[in-house]
């Protein structure tokens, strides 16, 4: 279905109805339980999810595909989400114009900077594209302020034209950003016996550019194109020798895989019509590194994962404090409970980097495929005799090597 | 890539399924009985405290979370009520807000606007919060502020000292009680010119973000109208820690005075490495060196140590003060640990008070009514005199503080002396001058 094989298409299909039903699958505790402290399905970290997934997705066709690993990939996204907002402020609040220019811009952009960082390979690749990543944050954060905003970011005002729509709306506030009339923090909440789902705006537009992006992505994979970027991956020196110049193609890799960076930064501004200066910055793009190796490096699910698990971790375990932990071991004696407390307290709060650096570290060492091949050795565990199927889980999943 | 398989019923069938579930929400729009964002609905009301707890500013974090827990404590009930017996308003009783008992909510606000405002979002749309406060950076407090103003949520500004926060970038829903880069200027400049004189040539570093840059010119337009010239103004990036490279060129520009429009830890480190520089006892133009810091707080001076003996600049307040509200706050921050309460403390612990406050008269949580209710409010004992919350801008006017690192400091709190205490008439300015609009106020929902 769709030019897709019957595999992926399961594999679609997968991805579809998780982004269909996250909020049922985010929130699975009742929201007076101790546990709602897990919860994530509010609208703000869904639309994290698959606006970084996106992102990760297309760093993957990158850096999964032909091997070059950029460290300059935030700097399309901080375009993107900058083109957006000026776009929300100029023109109309409308978001479709603000997501087709940032994914333009940040095209552009890509197609300057990989046009120069692409005439060396390895490790050079990755220090002139991180070069020119901390050269856009410099210019964004300090230079270029009357464009960006400067370290306060870039926002919308009452100030502004919106040429198509008016600077204000019928309140006399600036308008948010929406769809025809839907605001995109609009949400509809379902109550069922002390569950609470929030369907939400935002979240599903995101979803569904995230559900095409992923489309794509397969697409690409499974194209005669994805094959030569594979084989930039596995040999680049042979490719050249026999006359075949692989500038072209991993020059279009890069811009494509730029170009999803801008989607998910003007997503992000559409989202919340803010753009700072720190999404540009090395940590940014180091993020992006992570969440793809972490979920699977060059498989189709991994980067989504490994977003999915980064973000959680992020937005989750940094917001629970010393009270909250408190509470959680009450039930114990004084003692313990102060001793657990202080025990747990370097990895939660705002030591989250810590617990994610100890997973990831686990990940790297005993699952070099990520999580999807974690995936995979709990499948084959549980010994589902499917070798047919394993056989064909292999072929799309495993790093092309 | 081939889309054979697309027909034009598989596309009609798509672009149906597709329109349907865009307008579904607009049908299942289920909150608006309420009339307002995360109306409060069992016993108890959340409260979002959003501060740096990471980066150059999380001393001051650290503390305002200190001011929010014992503020949440006296309104509940807890503790000796601190401000609550001094406040000139005597509508909290110790029992919650509206019989409503306080939880809070805290999250990290990395002194970055992106990460913050994540942070706040978080806390409005998973925790229920109805007000958010806090944060120890104007660029923050702009985005923030902002965000609380889309989402219909009440922001009290936590230490934020940009004129833009309540200046060109006020919001109907966001509160100021902290002071700012003008007053801070209109009170320094007198001073200033009594103890250094009317020729003077100044240097400034400025930190790279709103707060910085309106400090700068509200400093530079009062020392300049002194008669001071400025010999340059260099901008430093909010990140940097080591600031040799910008302090090594002051002596030999033909400065006699270099301005620090730093905060935190910038400043820490750009007024030690001033003072490695022998800028404290160098000479230019036949005149001692001095070094001015026009926000100043105890936790800085903590940081910097010695070498802020004599330096001027301005505090929004200072525990050291003996009016009856101040002595309260800082007897109850003191016996809870053990320690005397910033000023990013102080001005925290007011925010919190007076939204409990407002929210008491106005007998909703609705955030019109409570910014009905706190616009054009007067007040007294909080720590600052008499104090008007102004109904044109969200600003709060009341008394500042000019002071200068003491000689020979008693302990290791009493860094600070108070020089002069300027009068809230001195530093009050037309609403309009700063430009921006507050817009109407937002209930959300």
């Amino acid at each position: 279905m769709f030019g897709l094989n019957a595999k992926d298409t399961r594999l679609f299909f997968i991805v579809i109805a998780l982004v269909a039903f996250a909020p049922f699958l985010m929130n699975p505790f009742p929201t007076d339980s101790a546990m709602a402290q897990f919860n994530a399905g509010y609208p703000d970290l869904m639309q994290r999810f698959v606006i970084f997934g996106i992102f990760a997705i297309g760093f993957n066709i990158l850096f999964g595909l032909t091997g070059y690993l950029s460290f300059g990939h935030a700097a399309f996204l901080g375009a993107g989400s900058y083109a957006a907002v000026w776009m929300l402020k100029l023109l109309t609040i409308n978001v479709i114009p603000a997501i087709m220019i940032s994914v333009i811009v940040a095209g552009v952009f890509a197609l300057l900077i990989g046009f120069i960082s692409l005439r060396r390979s390895g490790i050079y690749f990755s220090i002139l594209t991180l070069a020119f990543a901390q050269m856009a944050f410099a210019l964004a954060a300090s230079v270029l302020t009357p464009i960006t905003g400067g370290e306060t970011g870039l926002q919308t005002a009452l100030s502004d034209p919106r040429i198509l729509d008016g600077a204000r709306d019928a309140g006399g506030n600036i308008p948010a950003p929406g769809l025809w009339g839907m605001e995109m923090r609009d949400s509809a909440e379902w109550v069922v016996s002390g569950w609470q789902f929030t369907f939400n705006v935002g979240y599903y537009l995101a979803g569904l550019c995230m559900i095409l992006a992923f489309y794509l992505s397969i697409r690409i994979f499974r194209s005669p194109f994805g094959m030569m970027l594979r084989a930039v991956k596995s040999n680049q020196q042979r490719m050249n020798y026999t006359g075949l110049n692989t500038r072209p193609y991993t020059l279009a890799a890069f811009v494509i895989s730029g170009m999803y960076a801008g989607l998910a930064g003007g997503l992000m501004a559409a989202m919340d019509p803010l753009a700072g200066a720190e999404r540009m910055q090395w940590t940014a793009s180091g993020e992006v590194v992570l969440m793809t190796i972490l979920g699977g490096a060059g498989t189709l699910i991994g980067p989504v994962l490994g977003a999915g698990f980064i973000k959680y971790f992020e937005n989750i375990f940094s917001k629970i404090n010393d009270n909250v932990l408190h509470q959680w071991f009450a039930f114990m004696p004084d003692g313990i409970e102060d001793f657990l407390v202080t025990i747990v307290h370097p990895f939660v709060g705002k030591g989250w980097h810590l617990t994610l650096g100890l997973m990831f570290m686990a990940v790297v060492i005993f699952l070099p495929g990520g999580l999807v091949e974690g995936g995979q050795r709990i499948a084959r565990l549980f010994g589902r005799k499917k070798k047919a199927a394993d056989k064909e889980t292999d072929a799309s999943k495993t790093p092309a090597e | 890539m081939s889309f054979s398989n697309l027909t034009r019923r598989g596309l009609i069938q798509t672009g149906a399924v597709a329109g349907a579930g865009l307008a579904l929400p607009t049908y299942l729009r289920a909150d608006g009985h309420s009339g307002y964002t995360n109306a409060p609905t069992g016993d108890t009301v959340t409260l979002g405290f959003n501060v740096p707890q990471s980066g150059p500013y999380a001393d001051e974090g650290a503390d305002e979370l200190r001011a929010y827990e014992l503020a949440v404590e006296h309104l509940n009930g807890g503790g000796d009520g601190g401000m609550m017996g001094t406040f000139s308003s005597k509508a909290l009783s110790g029992s919650g807000i509206l019989g409503k008992k306080v939880a809070y909510v805290t999250g990290d606000t990395q002194t970055k606007p992106d990460a913050a405002r994540a942070s706040a979002k978080s806390m409005i749309e998973k925790d229920g919060a109805v007000m958010i406060t806090g944060g120890s950076s104007s660029g923050v407090a702009v985005a923030v502020q902002s965000l609380c103003q889309e989402a219909g949520i009440i922001f009290m500004a936590g230490l934020t000292h940009s004129n833009d926060t309540t200046g060109k970038d006020k919001k109907a829903n966001g509160f100021r009680h902290f002071f700012n880069s003008y007053m801070s200027g209109a009170a320094l400049a007198p001073i200033l010119g009594e103890n250094y004189g009317k020729d003077r040539k100044a240097y400034h570093l400025t930190a790279d973000y709103n707060w910085g840059y309106t400090t700068e010119e509200a400093v530079r337009t009062s020392t300049e109208a002194l008669g001071w010239e400025t010999v340059a103004a260099v901008k430093t990036p909010l990140a940097q820690t080591d600031f040799k490279d910008y302090v090594a060129p002051v002596l030999q520009s033909g400065a006699d005075i270099l301005v620090l429009n730093h905060y935190g830890g910038n400043m820490v480190n750009s007024l030690t490495s001033a003072v490695q520089f022998g800028l404290r006892e160098a000479q230019a133009n036949g005149k001692n060196f001095e070094i001015i810091v026009p926000l100043y707080s105890r936790l800085m001076a903590k940081g910097a140590g010695e070498n802020v003996k004599g330096i001027f600049g301005s505090t929004n307040w200072h525990w050291s003060l003996t009016d009856e509200g101040s002595k309260a706050f800082v007897k109850s921050f003191g016996t809870k640990y053990g320690f005397p309460p910033s000023q990013a403390a102080h001005t925290c612990y007011v925010q919190t008070l007076l939204y409990a406050d407002a929210a008491e008269r106005a007998g909703s949580f609705n955030p019109c009514a409570i910014a009905e209710a706190l616009e054009g409010f007067e007040f007294d004992g909080l720590g600052n005199g008499k104090t008007l919350y102004r109904a044109e801008d969200h600003q709060c006017f009341k008394d500042v503080l000019v002071v200068k690192g003491k000689e020979n400091p008693d302990n290791e709190f009493d860094l600070l002396e108070i020089v002069e205490v300027t009068p809230a008439a001195q530093v009050t300015y037309d609403a309009s001058i700063f430009g921006g609009e507050l817009g109407t106020c937002n209930p959300g929902a």
